[in-house]
Parts: C-alpha cells; sequence; structure tokens
C-alpha cells in the first residue's frame, strides 16, 4: 500500500509546529499503524533528516504510552483501540493520512508527537489510592459482590492514555477521574475515602488546568477502553457528597 | 578490584524457618535513621513500584527513575494471565510446599531452595496486599477470589483479573507509590535513563542518568541502589517484552563488578501470534491462560497442512480423527498445561517436521472450539474476551469461529544479576530485584510466578533485607554528586555517547539489532548446539565492530533523541547475546529453558546433567577479555532432585 502522510513536526515545547509532508510505499495490510511510522523513521534516516518522535512501548494497547490524533480521531479510525493496535488494513490504499499530538493545555508537547502527561500522576497523586500500609487482613476475609469486583475492574481498565482530554473541547479529564474514583468506589475497602477522594482528586484537575465537563460525551465515544461515562455521575455524586459534608 | 567470591548467605535451620530465623536476626533501622537514608530504585515495574512504595512507608528517602512518562507504564502493566499464591482457597490441596515444590521443578532443578521456599511463604501475603490496596480480582458469585490453572501445576492457585492482571497488580503498587510521592517519601524521575553506577570505595553510592526530554546528563547519589529494570529479552529484536524494555541497567552493573548469572537460561514462550513479516517490530503474547481450555494441534495429515497453506480448507474443517493433539499425545499428566519450555519445543518439532500451519510453516493451532460446545460462548467470552478481541484486530481472524495461531516466541529471562539471599548482588550495596536479577526460576519460569516474585522481592524481601546492610551505614553521610567517581562515570558516559555520534554509518540502529536478532535466534534460540554457538559468538564479534563503525544516529545529544536511547541500549544488547552465547556453550546440558541437541534422549525430551551442571553461572566482566566463570553449587536439602516428567 501507498500512503501520503502529513505530520505534526515541533522541535520542543517552546517553538510553533507545523505539518510536513512524506510519501510512503510498498506497506503491507498487516502492518501496524506504529510499525509504519518506524519504517517512515527508518527511511528518515537514512535521508539523512530527523526522524518523527512518538511515544510507544508495549504495542498491545495496555501501557497508554502511544497516543496520536489521526485523521481528526483519538487513537485513529477503529473504535475501542489504541494506535498501537491500529493496522493500515483499515486505511485505504493511496490515503493521505494526518497525524498530530494530543492537543491540550494541559499536555504540553515535547517534541513532535510526544506529549507530557505528567498532570494525571499528579491527579493521582492527590488521591488516587487507598491509605493503606503494612500487614492487611487475609484476602477472602471480605467477599465482595462479583457484579460489584466486576464493575470496579471495568472502571480500572483505563490505561491513562489521555485520549478523553485530547478529544474533550473543553480538554477536561473527568472520564479519567472519575475511572480511578469508580474502581475505588466499589469495594468495600475503596468506599471509606471515596468522596475526600473524590473531591481532591477534580480539585486537582481543575489545578492543573484541565477544562470542565459539558457533558458532550465525546471521551466515551474516544476512549480506547470503553470507559463509561456513568462514571463520571458516580464522581459527581460522590463530590456533591463530599462538599455537604465540608 | 576485590577478588570476588560467591556467597550465597542462606540461613541456616531447616527449610520452613529459614526467612522466619533471617528476619530475626538482620538488624533494622530506626526510624528516625531511615529518614537519613537514601534509596536510588531504578525502575517502576513491579520489582520496582513494589520496593520504592514499600521503601517510602518504612520512612527511607526514595528517588525512583524510569524511562516512561509515568511510573504506570513500565512493562509489568502488560501481564495478563495472572499471579500465583499457594492460599490452598479451592481447597485442592495446595500448600507453601506444594508451590515451592512446582517452581522447583518447573525451574528444573536449577534454583536455590531457600529462595523458593521463601517466595512461597510470602505468596499469600501478596494477594491479602493487593486486596486491601483495590485490585479487582476476578470473584465467584459468593464473593470470594476466583483461581485459575497454569502450566506446571495441577492446582488451581493463579488469582487474576480478566486478562490485564499485570496491569492491576501494577496500578495497585503504583497507587502505593504515589501516596508515598503524595507524602514526600518518594521523588519519582520520569523519562530518564540509568546510564551508569557510581561506586564510591566499591560499594554503590548513586548512578549517572540521561534526561530523555532534555539530553542532559544528571548525577544522582545515595547510600544504595536497587536496580528493577526487568529482563533482557529484546536482545533477540523480536519478543513479547515492551519496545523500551532493556539490558542495559545491567550491562553497566556487570562492568562494575555485579556478577551476570546464568544468561542462557531465556524462556521461549508457546503462545505468542507468529511472525507476519520482516516489518514487525514486536510479537504479541496470547496469554498462557488460554491454554486452560485451548486445545494446542497440527493436522496429522501433511496434505491437510498442503491446503491450509494454500487457504483451500479452513481448520474447522478438518475432522477431529485427522487432528494430532501433540501435547496431550506425548504428555498425557499435564496434556496442554506443560510448561513453556516443554510445550515451546513439542510445537518446534512438530514444525520442524513440515506441519507447520501458515505460509511460514511455523505455526501450529490452539483451538475453543471444544471448550466452547461445552462451556458455551459466553463463558468463554468471561474469561477471554479481550484475548480474543485483541487477536483478531491483529490477525483479522475472530478465533471464536476459527483456531489462534501460535509459536513460541522470546517472553522472559530467567537470568539476570546474580543476588545473594538478602538480593543484594556482588557490588556492596547494590540490589536487583524482579526480572533483572536470576533468584527464583532457576532453568524456566512457570506462569503466573514473575508477578509473584517480583511483588514478593519489592513488597517483603528487599524491604527488610536493606536495613541489614543500610544499619551498618547510618553515620554516612549523603552522597556527594561532586565526588570525583561521579565525574568520572559522567565523562565517560558522555564520550559514549559523542563517540555513537560521531560514526555516521551507514546503517540505522533498528537495521542492526535485527541483525543481532536473526543470529540469536538462529544460533542461541530453541535449540542450541556447540558449533552453532561458536559460530554465533563470532558473528556478534563481527557484528559489533560493525555496530561500532557503521551504525548511523541521527540528531545530537542535547534534545529528546529516540534513536539515540535506541543506539546506547543496542550497544548493551550486544554484549548480553555474547554472554548467552557464551553461558549457553559452557552448559553442556539441556535443562529449562536451555536446550543443547547433543543433550537429548531419543524421544527427543531434554537431558540434564547434575553431575557436572548443578550450579548457578555467574560471570564476571574482565576488560578486554573473556569473561570469568564464577560457579555456585546448588543443594538440595529437602528435595529428591529427579527427572523432570510430565508424562504421568
Ligand atoms: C506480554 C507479557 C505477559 C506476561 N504475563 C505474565 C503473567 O501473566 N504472569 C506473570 O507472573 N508474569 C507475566 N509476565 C512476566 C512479567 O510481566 C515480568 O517478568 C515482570 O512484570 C517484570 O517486572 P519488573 O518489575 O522486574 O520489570 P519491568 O516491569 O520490566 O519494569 C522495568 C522498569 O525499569 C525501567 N527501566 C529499564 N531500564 C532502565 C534504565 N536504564 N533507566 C531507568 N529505568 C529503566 C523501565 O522504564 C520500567 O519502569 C509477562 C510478560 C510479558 C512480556
Ligand atoms: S478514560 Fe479512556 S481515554 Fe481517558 S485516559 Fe482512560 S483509557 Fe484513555
Ligand atoms: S504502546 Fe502501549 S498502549 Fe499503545
Amino acid at each position: 500500500m501507498k500512503f501520503t502522510l502529513k505530520v505534526w513536526r515541533q522541535k520542543n515545547a517552546k517553538s510553533k509546529g507545523r505539518f510536513e509532508t512524506y510519501k510512503i510505499d510498498n506497506i503491507s495490510p498487516d502492518t501496524s499503524f506504529l510499525e509504519m511510522l518506524d519504517i517512515l523513521n527508518n527511511n528518515l534516516v537514512h535521508e539523512g533528516k530527523e526522524p518523527v518522535a512518538f511515544d510507544h512501548d508495549c504495542r498491545e494497547g495496555i501501557c497508554g504510552m502511544c497516543s496520536l490524533y489521526i485523521n481528526g480521531r483519538a487513537h485513529g479510525p477503529d473504535d475501542e483501540i489504541t494506535t498501537c493496535q491500529l493496522h493500515m488494513r483499515k486505511f485505504k490504499d493511496g490515503d493521505t493520512i494526518t497525524i498530530e499530538p494530543w492537543r491540550s493545555a494541559a499536555f504540553p508537547v515535547v517534541k513532535d508527537l510526544v506529549v507530557n502527561r505528567r498532570a494525571f500522576d499528579q491527579i493521582l497523586q492527590a488521591g488516587g489510592f487507598i491509605s493503606i500500609s503494612g500487614i492487611v487482613p487475609d484476602a477472602n476475609a471480605i467477599p465482595i459482590r462479583k457484579e460489584d469486583a466486576d464493575e470496579s475492574m471495568d472502571a480500572s481498565a483505563c490505561i491513562g492514555c489521555g485520549a478523553c482530554v485530547a478529544t474533550c473541547k473543553n480538554g477536561s479529564a473527568m472520564l479519567f477521574v472519575a475511572a480511578r474514583v469508580s474502581a475505588l468506589e466499589r469495594l468495600p475497602q475503596g468506599k471509606i475515602e471515596a468522596a475526600k477522594r473524590a473531591k481532591s482528586m477534580v480539585q486537582k484537575m481543575d489545578e492543573l488546568g484541565f477544562g470542565a465537563c459539558s457533558n458532550t460525551q465525546a471521551c466515551e465515544a474516544e476512549c480506547p477502553k470503553g470507559i463509561s461515562i456513568a462514571h463520571i455521575a458516580r464522581l459527581n455524586r460522590l463530590f456533591i457528597q463530599a462538599k455537604l459534608q465540608d | 578490584m576485590a577478588e570476588i567470591k560467591l556467597d550465597s548467605k542462606i540461613p541456616s535451620g531447616p527449610l520452613a524457618e529459614k526467612w522466619t530465623r533471617h528476619k530475626a536476626a538482620i538488624k533494622v533501622v530506626s526510624p528516625a535513621n531511615k529518614r537519613k537514608m537514601e534509596i536510588i530504585v531504578v525502575g517502576t515495574g513491579l520489582g520496582g513500584a513494589s520496593a520504592a512504595a514499600t521503601l517510602g512507608e518504612l520512612g527511607y528517602n526514595v528517588k525512583i527513575f524510569c524511562i516512561s512518562d509515568s511510573p504506570r507504564r513500565a512493562h509489568s502493566i502488560a501481564a495478563q494471565g495472572g499471579i500465583n499464591a499457594a492460599k490452598n482457597y479451592q481447597n485442592d490441596n495446595d500448600s507453601v510446599y506444594r508451590l515451592f515444590y512446582d517452581t522447583i521443578k518447573g525451574g528444573d532443578f536449577r534454583a536455590r531452595e531457600a529462595n523458593v521456599y521463601r517466595l512461597a511463604e510470602v505468596s499469600n501475603l501478596i494477594i491479602d496486599k493487593c486486596v486491601a490496596q483495590g485490585v479487582p480480582f476476578a470473584r465467584e458469585y459468593g464473593g470470594l477470589l476466583a483461581n485459575r490453572s497454569f502450566g506446571g501445576a495441577q492446582v488451581s492457585r493463579t488469582f487474576y483479573a480478566r486478562g490485564q492482571t499485570g496491569q492491576q497488580l501494577l496500578l495497585g503498587a503504583y497507587a502505593s507509590l504515589n501516596r508515598q510521592i503524595a507524602a514526600g517519601t518518594v521523588k519519582s524521575y520520569n523519562r530518564r535513563e540509568m546510564l551508569d553506577l557510581v561506586l564510591i570505595d566499591g560499594k554503590a553510592r548513586g548512578i549517572i542518568v540521561r534526561n530523555l526530554e532534555t539530553g542532559e546528563i544528571e548525577r544522582y547519589g545515595a547510600h544504595a541502589v536497587v536496580i528493577a529494570t526487568g529482563g533482557y529479552g529484546n536482545t533477540y529484536f523480536l519478543s513479547t517484552n515492551a519496545m523500551n524494555s532493556n539490558g542495559s541497567a545491567l550491562i553497566q552493573c556487570y562492568k562494575k563488578g555485579a556478577c551476570f548469572a546464568n544468561p542462557c537460561f531465556v524462556q521461549i514462550h508457546p503462545t505468542c501470534i507468529p511472525v507476519h513479516g520482516k516489518q514487525q517490530s514486536k510479537l504479541t503474547l496470547m496469554s498462557e491462560s488460554l491454554r486452560n481450555d485451548g486445545k494446542i494441534w497440527t493436522p496429522k495429515k501433511l496434505e491437510d497442512v498442503e491446503k491450509l497453506r494454500k487457504k483451500q480448507i479452513k481448520p474447522s474443517q478438518i475432522p477431529e480423527e485427522d487432528r494430532d493433539y501433540y501435547l496431550e499425545r506425548r504428555y498425557p499428566a499435564f496434556g496442554n498445561l506443560v510448561p513453556r519450555d516443554v510445550a515451546s519445543r513439542a510445537a518446534k518439532e512438530r514444525c520442524d517436521a513440515g506441519y507447520g500451519v501458515n505460509d511460514t510453516g511455523l505455526a501450529v493451532f490452539l483451538d475453543f472450539a471444544e471448550p466452547i460446545k461445552r462451556l458455551g460462548r459466553k463463558a468463554i467470552e468471561e474469561r477471554y474476551g479481550n484475548l480474543f478481541q485483541m487477536y483478531e484486530k491483529i490477525t483479522d481472524v475472530n478465533p471464536y469461529e476459527e483456531p489462534m495461531q501460535i509459536y513460541p516466541a522470546i517472553h522472559y529471562t530467567m537470568g539476570g544479576l546474580w543476588v545473594d539471599y538478602n538480593l543484594m548482588t556482588t557490588i556492596p550495596g547494590l540490589y536487583a530485584i524482579g526480572e533483572a536479577n536470576f533468584s527464583d526460576h532457576g532453568g524456566n519460569r512457570l506462569g503466573a510466578s514473575a508477578l509473584m516474585q517480583g511483588l514478593a522481592d519489592g513488597y517483603y524481601v528487599l524491604p527488610n533485607t536493606i536495613g541489614d546492610y543500610l544499619s551498618a551505614d547510618i553515620q554516612t553521610p549523603k552522597t556527594d554528586v561532586n565526588h570525583p567517581a561521579f565525574e568520572e562515570a559522567e565523562n565517560r558516559v558522555k564520550a559514549r555517547i559523542e563517540k555513537l555520534f560521531k560514526i555516521k554509518g551507514k546503517q540505522t540502529v533498528d537495521e542492526l539489532h535485527k541483525k543481532l536478532g536473526n543470529i540469536m535466534w538462529e544460533y542461541v534460540g530453541m535449540a542450541r548446539n556447540e558449533k552453532g554457538l561458536k559460530k554465533a559468538i563470532k558473528l556478534i564479534d563481527e557484528l559489533t565492530k560493525e555496530f561500532w563503525t557503521d551504525v548511523l544516529v541521527p540528531g545530537k545529544n542535547g534534545d529528546f533523541n529516540q534513536e539515540l536511547e535506541k543506539a546506547l541500549r543496542l550497544a548493551d544488547f550486544l554484549e548480553i547475546g555474547k554472554l548467552i552465547a557464551l553461558d549457553a556453550l559452557d552448559r553442556r546440558e539441556s535443562c529449562g529453558g536451555h536446550f543443547r541437541e547433543e543433550m537429548q534422549t531419543e524421544e527427543g525430551e531434554a537431558k540434564r546433567d547434575d553431575a557436572n551442571y548443578m550450579y548457578v553461572a555467574a560471570w564476571e566482566y574482565r576488560e578486554n577479555q573473556d569473561p570469568k566463570l564464577h560457579k555456585e553449587p546448588l543443594n538440595y536439602e529437602v528435595v529428591k532432585v529427579s527427572t523432570r516428567n510430565y508424562k504421568n
């Protein structure tokens, strides 16, 4: 297959970026999107040009390291997958493909397609944990309803990629925050700090320059792990509960 | 450098009491002194994250480093299938002893009894801790924890969180880490890559790192350094490891005097998606848990193989009587659940005999038609839904309808830095945990035991044993990073980087890495022999020269530069590759993941040589000459050493 690639190039956070156009040929439909970029980079290095910087690690859709806005969609044209799981068979021979970094005030560009998502760590440091240490009770001491454990797992599937933020016109991180809050709140051991957790994580999110949620639901549509916006409703309830307790 | 003498420091006393007695005997550091001690942890996988969080909880000052933009993205996140523990919740006669025994036997009698027993002992605490952290393990309708079986075991002792166990365990450890970061005991340095270890007066006192965002070289000092940088499987280029997984920290420590143990024990996982073309960057694992229900087979008739390759028939059209369920045929007692090394070699045997089912001839089937019929599609979906989805996304084949195609691939490295019972390397103050050390898996690791070992090391072993070392150091002031040893290490790192830029050769890093991968897979892969290994050593020497004269690294240093990152890692992979081959050449026996063709029975089963090779091979670095081999003899006091038998 043959493609024309319009790739965002930016030297660093301070400089202004621009699109560069590259042609690429001889790509097998079974090649993954990131392998296609590997091939592009290999060509660029041979031509004495600087390769395109992009983040990736597991290439299995689980580490949340890869990102990319492809043809105007976070993680590209396929549903419920990450960019690293996208294959070129999803495109048509001869297509022009536009590739951009996540664009959000809270995720500054490091270089080309690489952004800095440290803000996500900071939100979780504000309360995304259960405050325990040392020796704890036996694992089967507290039975947990299977449905609750399953719901917790659904929410805990979030990979922290940031697609929800990049997709949201307000740049809100509500889906990400809600996923963690919900994952812990569904379990008895996580209920104890649930309201306080919700409040401090939302406050941190606001403080770090993420926007407010106006319920456009774009995040859910683009989340590679199918995290449901129902979690946002739960987060809102807990947040109000915490406010009332103040 | 001082003469190296291996001392495993295994405590005396009966096996089951060693750890308890040892803990009682080792020194502790008072809370007031802990605040003054600094510890560097390199790596944020299950090993590093759990260690740093626990050390922080204890009150130490911790600095933790990782390559990715967040600690949560460490390679451990990708583990799918599960984590073992000897809880015996199923009342199927499991016990600490049985888990210990299975691990020793699975490791083909090349691990230390005392370490493995301790591992089995603390395994139960891990599950308790994870549940308390909020890890959403799978549960039964009654609310209790669910279990599944893994290879090499006849009991059901594996805890899991769908097909994302590693993710959930790491999120648990990362949450504990975040709590300590918020509390100020741990400082996290992301997008930093360790490039050298700094010794002062022979003790590990700090590291040199490259800030991957800015290209700056930075110095960090501490009272002790913990290496938790994972395995070196990417030496082979194609593996199931994450792209940034590497063995560089191991080589840096090795060159400073830490012995590298059993490098040739590399695990080849039987159930990976087969290679599809020359442009492939990595291989995808299909979790071992699939072997709980999936049945592995190839056709009995070569003409069916021919038709499959020409796509004239679908696998589901081959009738039952024309299928060879070769694992069930060869190993009736364990069937599809034989250990990984056995399953991998059996797949190779079938493919070498011409029964490979895809156009490259390197694939066998993993089939779910029978369990789907027996249990219903919903039950299978519940167990493996995300794995099936992943398979379909990659291959465009729906595994609910047609069997998966799988083939063995490089997956895990049992070898690593040599450590004593306290997890300390041959350098005082330098520790290694998780996949980075060699300690518990012998010649072959059982499924769901790496997560167990990483967390055992990090939550329960190291935080205790490191106190013994640090208690002698409470008077030592903060390490001064202006010490000449830091200066010297930093200059060496900078010179190495400059050298790479100056070469301006004709081959990219990936092109050279693929060449190394081909050599490794061909001669140091699933089956090895003397002639091939000697050839591999020669080829790797030549390739190393080629690398240092012909690599092309674009750009400059003071910048985000992924090609430079890869080049630095490849330079070290070349050294590891040679070490693997040297070790494989020395070990003239077939044992665990290491199969020497000269050493097999008439039925093609592995032949161990206990009389001559019952030792840990620990390699000491020497400049400009081959490394020196030190042998740590293995003494089995409790277990009766036997030939592994999975047939009956
Ligand atoms: C696909 C897959 C599935 C698996 N499934 C299972 C399973 O079901 N059960 C099981 O028990 N095991 C499983 N394993 C094995 C297991 O996941 C690993 O052995 C284990 O997670 C390793 O953990 P670790 O903490 O030692 O290292 P890793 O998780 O590999 O972490 C290494 C860390 O070190 C950092 N690092 C590396 N080099 C440097 C450097 N020079 N400077 C700074 N930082 C550095 C990295 O950024 C990372 O943070 C699986 C492995 C794979 C590949
Ligand atoms: S909620 Fe979804 S899109 Fe947002 S970070 Fe998590 S996985 Fe990514
Ligand atoms: S590279 Fe890990 S999710 Fe894409």
